[in-house]
């Protein structure tokens, strides 16, 4: 199964959901300077909340974006998944909408919050199906 | 309430101690807006489309909201200001404070847009009568006046988080239609605060929290389920008041239980309600979500996202002509 590659902030509602899914998984380091020296260099997908509201530089957390701007770290990203709230209306996990395209990858799903069981379940199906026909 | 404690020491916002009080000051000042700037008037047209009941309705769901907004202005956020653990916080409530006042007022710009005098002292006066409207507000301000710091946290997150939509769904519902799409604006504003009002309350008490002993952190998860469901079986109430006479009620308690899981996991707790009885009506989703391009008019002046005018700095290649 592909690593779950993932960010997030001192709240760690993005890592409460990535530990629901029960695969091994890697935090990008909170500090900006760590998180541009991480690297991961095998098959993943990667968890992105959702900053900021798109019409800012925020949306992506700095943290992922000095992670891809590593390509070695890129080339192996195959799907990415997003947190967010629906609160934030179209906005609502933007992020992964803005890295899956950048990438040329798909936008697996998209969770609020620390995902509901369903919302687990379904990750699990797309994952395993993605893993299988990749 | 418990004395206000005096502060001792200045704020000072280039020593942070946690990194989430300034990433919810940058985003909440950053969302800042006011009603004013909403073109309400462009309502009167589709205000006028309504019956009678379906206009009682909206004015009865406003005051509604008017109240918690209230509350959580005033007493609400100066409750939690004892318990801040930082003096960036105490700074974040006090934006929090700020807000919820302005959306407090943002429904009174809305009334005096769109109904007579005599319409709007009717609708608070009901207000002021409905049973399971005070209730809330009762059971809600119990916790501030107590002595448990953490339950007031998970009394304000539960507001923020759950108590609000049984009437935002209104508003969300008259946009799927195409009516009032303009209030229906003002109100998304309202809702995107409240998710990080939420967020960032549910946060402090999460820290708060993990520093007690486990009896304690037992005994406060049995609280917050319990105190969601009784304020859920009075939601239920309220919502029957409001909606059954639109057939509508059931559709909005999908909505409540679908926020009130939402509300949970914003304190750190797994959902209680189970997916197929929080299968929110798609269009509601759609109304809170829509397309900048598509929900308004060409006329209506107003975006699903109001955006103040940005600035950007001149550089020497702009003198390049």
């Amino acid at each position: 199964m592909f690593d779950v590659v993932y960010f997030s902030s001192v709240s760690e509602n993005t890592k409460r959901f990535v530990e629901k899914l029960g695969y091994s998984s890697i935090r990008i380091p909170l500090k900006s300077e760590e998180a541009a020296s991480f690297t991961h260099e095998s098959e993943s997908v990667l968890v992105v909340p959702t900053y900021g509201s798109g019409d800012d530089n925020n949306t992506v957390p700095k943290q992922v974006i000095k992670f891809l701007n590593n390509p070695a770290n890129r080339k192996h990203v195959r799907a990415v998944i997003a947190t967010g709230n629906t609160n934030f209306g179209s906005s609502y996990g933007l992020a992964g909408d803005l890295v899956a395209a950048k990438l040329g990858v798909p936008l697996l799903y998209k969770a609020e919050l620390l995902g509901t069981p369903d919302d687990i379940e379904q990750v699990r199906e797309r994952l395993e199906q993605l893993w299988l026909t990749r | 309430m418990e004395k206000i404690k005096l502060v001792s020491r200045p704020v000072n916002w280039n020593k942070i101690e946690d990194p989430i009080d300034m990433d919810v000051w940058n985003r909440l000042t950053s969302n800042f807006w006011l009603p004013e700037k909403v073109p309400i008037s462009n309502d009167i047209q589709s205000w006028e489309t309504l019956k009678p009941h379906e206009k009682t309705l909206t004015m009865h769901v406003f005051t509604g909201l008017t109240m918690l907004d209230t509350i959580q202005g005033t007493i609400g956020a100066a409750a939690l200001l004892p318990d801040a653990r930082t003096p960036h916080e105490e700074a974040v409530i006090t934006n929090i404070a700020f807000m919820e006042s302005v959306h407090a007022k943002s429904y009174s710009s809305v009334f005096s847009t769109l109904c007579s005098t005599a319409d709007i002292d009717e609708a608070f006066r009901w207000s002021e009568d409905n049973p399971h409207l005070q209730k809330k507000a009762e059971i809600i301000l119990g916790y501030y006046n107590g002595d448990d710091p953490l339950k007031r946290k998970v009394a304000s997150t539960l507001l923020e988080s759950f108590l609000f939509y049984s009437g935002f769904y209104l508003p969300m519902y008259w946009s799927s239609r195409a009516k009032l799409t303009n209030t229906a604006d003002l109100i998304r504003l309202i809702i995107r605060d409240e998710a990080i009002h939420g967020y960032y309350i549910g946060y402090k008490y999460q820290l708060a929290l993990a520093e007690e002993t486990t009896a304690r952190q037992e005994e406060m998860k049995g609280y917050t389920y319990d105190l969601l469901l009784e304020l859920y079986d009075n939601e239920i109430k309220y919502t029957a008041d409001l909606y059954d006479g639109m057939g509508l009620t059931e559709d909005v308690k999908k909505f409540l239980r679908y926020n009130g899981n939402k509300a949970l996991m914003n304190l750190g707790y797994d959902p209680l309600f189970p997916k197929d009885e929080c299968d929110v009506n798609p269009a509601i989703l759609a109304a809170l979500s829509p397309n900048a391009d598509e929900n308004h008019d060409f006329f209506s002046g107003s975006g699903s996202s109001y955006v103040i005018g940005k600035h950007e700095s001149t550089t020497d290649d702009d003198w390049d002509f």
